[in-house]
C-alpha cells in the first residue's frame, strides 16, 4: 500500500535557527500517529509544512501522493483535516453555523454537520453561540471540523487539551473508528500515558530531529530499556528469593511483599523461568514493559548527548 | 469565487453578531440625522439647498469618521486571524491566501456600504421629509456622497488590511491605524494649511497643491464631494480650494480607487508571503 504521506530530509530554519532537522517519515494508511516532542520540538511546524501551510527550507513532502503546496493542493486539503493547537472560534457564531461555513468551504454535503455535530455530542448545544461553549466543547466543535469529508489524513494538534478523562476517551475511540475505516491520523500530545495505549506509530521529535520513528514495540527493542518483573511474594522469603534471582538480575526495589527485578529484554524468558522454578512462594508476576515516558526519555536523551 | 462569497457572507454574518453593523448603521444615522435637521444653518446666505447643505456637512462627517471605523474594522483582518489560530485553519481548507483578503475585505465593504446607505439614506428623507432636497444637484450630489464615502470606507479598509499584514500583533496594528489615521485625516490637512501659509508668494501652482491634496485619499474624497456642487465650494474649506483646481471629477475616484487596489494588493503580497 502507498504511503499516505511522507516527508525527506525536511529542514525549516527560520534565520539561522532551525527549528527542523532533516526529518524523514513515511506513514501509510490505517494509522494512529503519535507526534511526541517537548514544547519547541518542532512538533508544530512540521504539521504546518506537511499541511503546505509553511514551506520547508529543504526536503520533499508527499500527502497523499502529491505536493501540498502545489497545483492541486485545494484537491489534497479537500481529503485532509486539521485541528490547530489553539483555535478561538468566532464567538458570536453558532457551533452549527461553524460547521456550515466550513463545509461550504470543503464543498461537503450540508448534512454531514448535522451528523458530526451529533458524533462529538454537541447536538443539543448546536445552535448555541460558541461563547457559550466550555473549553471542552469547542475542542469537540474543533474535531467536528476536522471530520468534514471523511477526510483520509488528520491532523491533530494537542487535541485532548481541556477534556476531561470520559472526553479523552470518546475522543481516541472516534479516531480509532476513523482509522479503522482506512484514515490515518497525527495526534501531536505530551500525554504520553493516554497515547501510549492509542496510537500505532511514534514518532519522536527532539531539537527539531526525528530522534525515534516506528512502532512501540519497535522502540522498546531499539532502546534496549529493560524490563521489569514484578513479584508479589510472601514476606518471610524476600531474602532467599533475592539471593536466587537477584544473582543474575538486579533487584531494584523491595516493598513489603512485592519485589521488583529488572532485566534487558533478551532475557526475559531466562527470568520468568527462573521465577517458575521458585515453586510456591510467588504468589503473582507481572512483567511490565518500559512505559512510553521512559522510551520517550530514553531518545531525548540519547538525541541530546550526541 | 464561490470562496470569496463564503468568506465575504462569514465576515457579515460576524459583523451582524458582533453588533459592528448595528453601531456602525446607529452611529452614522444619529450623526447624519443631527446634521440634516440642525445642520441647515451653515447654508446661510449661499445659494446652496438644504440637501446639498447636508452632503457638504455629511462629507466633512464622513472624512473623519469613515476612516476611523474602516480602521477599527480592518486592523484585526489578518493578525487577529493569525493570533486566534483561525487564519492557520482556514487554509488548512481549500482556500487560498487572496481568498481570504478579498474574501474578508469584500465583507467589511459590505458592512459598511450598508451603514453608509441606511445611516445617510435616513438623514436624506429626513430633509426631503421637510421640503428640503428638491433639486437636482443636490440628489445627485448625495447620491455621489454615498458611492464615493463607500470607496473612500474601502481605501481605509484596504489600508488597514495593510497594516493587519504587517503586524505581528493585534495591539501593534491597533496602534498603527490610530496613528494612520491621525496622519492622513488630521496631521496631513494641517500641513498642508501651514504650507499655504507659509507660501506667502503663492509659488506652489494650483495644480501641484491639488496634486498633494489628492496623494491623501481622505481629500481625494472631500475634493470630489466638493466638485458636484457649484454653490459650496465658498464652504468647502481646504477641499474647496483644491476643487476649484481641480480638472476632472474622476481624477479623486481614481485615486481612491487606486489606494484602495495598492493597499489590498500589498496586503496580500504580505500575506502570501508571510511564515504562518
Amino acid at each position: 500500500m502507498s504511503n499516505v504521506f511522507e516527508t525527506h530530509g525536511l529542514t525549516k530554519r527560520y534565520g539561522t535557527k532551525a527549528v527542523l532537522r532533516d526529518v524523514g517519515v513515511s506513514v501509510g494508511a490505517g494509522h494512529c500517529v503519535a507526534l511526541l516532542g517537548h514544547n519547541g520540538a518542532g512538533k508544530t511546524t512540521l504539521l504546518k509544512i506537511l499541511l503546505g501551510l509553511t514551506v520547508p527550507s529543504e526536503g520533499h513532502v508527499s500527502l497523499l501522493g502529491r505536493d501540498p503546496r502545489g497545483h492541486d493542493a485545494d484537491e489534497v486539503r479537500r481529503a485532509v483535516g486539521y485541528l490547530p493547537e489553539s483555535v478561538t472560534f468566532p464567538p458570536g457564531m453558532s457551533g452549527r453555523e461553524l460547521m456550515c461555513f466550513y463545509a461550504r468551504l470543503k464543498r461537503v454535503d450540508l448534512a454531514q454537520c448535522d451528523t458530526l455535530l451529533d458524533k462529538v455530542d454537541l447536538t443539543a448545544a448546536a445552535r448555541n453561540r460558541v461563547k457559550t461553549y466550555s473549553k471542552g466543547m469547542r475542542q469537540r466543535l474543533g474535531l467536528a471540523q476536522a471530520l468534514l469529508g471523511h477526510p483520509r489524513l488528520l491532523f491533530l494538534d494537542e487535541p485532548t487539551n481541556g477534556l476531561d478523562p470520559p472526553l479523552r476517551r470518546q475522543f481516541y475511540d472516534i479516531i480509532r473508528s476513523l482509522t479503522g475505516a482506512g484514515s490515518t491520523a497525527v495526534v501531536s500530545s505530551h500525554m504520553l500515558t493516554e497515547i501510549e495505549a492509542r496510537a500505532d506509530l511514534i514518532a519522536i521529535l527532539c531539537d527539531g530531529a526525528l530522534a525515534a520513528f516506528g512502532t512501540l514495540d519497535e522502540l522498546r527493542t531499539s532502546s534496549h530499556l529493560p524490563y521489569r518483573l514484578r513479584l508479589q511474594v510472601q514476606v518471610d522469603s524476600v531474602g532467599a528469593i533475592a539471593e536466587a534471582i537477584g544473582r543474575d538480575f538486579a533487584l531494584d526495589r523491595v516493598d513489603g511483599g512485592v519485589m521488583d527485578f529488572v532485566c534487558p529484554m533478551p532475557d526475559k524468558m531466562a527470568i520468568v523461568r527462573r521465577v517458575a522454578a521458585l515453586n510456591g512462594v510467588v504468589r503473582d508476576v507481572d512483567i511490565l514493559p518500559p512505559r512510553l515516558e521512559d522510551i520517550y526519555a530514553h531518545f531525548v536523551d540519547e538525541r541530546r548527548s550526541r | 469565487m464561490i470562496v470569496i462569497w463564503h468568506l465575504a457572507a462569514k465576515e457579515v454574518r460576524d459583523g451582524l453578531r458582533n453588533r459592528w453593523v448595528a453601531a456602525t448603521v446607529l452611529t452614522l444615522a444619529g450623526l447624519a440625522l443631527t446634521l440634516a435637521l440642525l445642520g441647515a444653518a451653515p447654508g446661510g446666505g449661499t445659494k446652496a439647498s438644504a440637501l446639498s447643505v447636508t452632503v457638504v456637512s455629511l462629507s466633512s462627517l464622513s472624512v473623519y469618521l469613515l476612516p476611523l471605523i474602516a480602521l477599527m474594522l480592518a486592523y484585526d483582518a489578518v493578525v487577529g486571524e493569525l493570533e486566534r489560530g483561525t487564519l492557520l485553519l482556514l487554509l488548512s481548507y481549500p482556500v487560498k491566501r487572496w481568498q481570504v483578503v478579498l474574501g474578508k475585505f469584500l465583507g467589511h465593504v459590505a458592512i459598511l456600504a450598508v451603514a453608509i446607505v441606511v445611516g445617510y439614506g435616513s438623514a436624506a428623507l429626513a430633509v426631503l421629509a421637510t421640503g428640503g432636497g428638491d433639486d437636482a444637484e443636490g440628489v445627485t450630489a448625495f447620491a455621489a456622497l454615498c458611492g464615493s464615502s463607500i470607496l473612500l470606507g474601502a481605501a481605509f479598509l484596504a489600508l488597514g488590511y495593510l497594516l493587519s499584514a504587517m503586524c505581528e500583533e493585534r495591539a501593534r496594528a491597533a496602534g498603527l491605524a490610530i496613528g494612520l489615521w491621525l496622519f492622513l485625516v488630521v496631521i496631513y490637512d494641517l500641513g498642508l494649511l501651514g504650507l499655504l501659509l507659509l507660501d506667502a508668494k503663492q509659488a506652489i501652482a494650483p495644480p501641484l497643491f491639488a496634486g498633494l491634496l489628492l496623494a491623501n485619499p481622505a481629500d481625494a474624497f472631500r475634493v470630489f464631494n466638493m466638485t458636484l456642487i457649484e454653490g459650496v465650494r465658498e464652504v468647502g474649506g481646504l477641499a474647496g480650494l483644491g476643487a476649484e483646481a481641480m480638472p476632472n471629477r474622476a481624477v479623486p475616484i481614481a485615486v481612491l480607487l487606486a489606494w484602495t487596489l495598492a493597499a489590498l494588493g500589498g496586503a496580500t503580497a504580505l500575506l502570501a508571503r508571510r511564515e504562518l
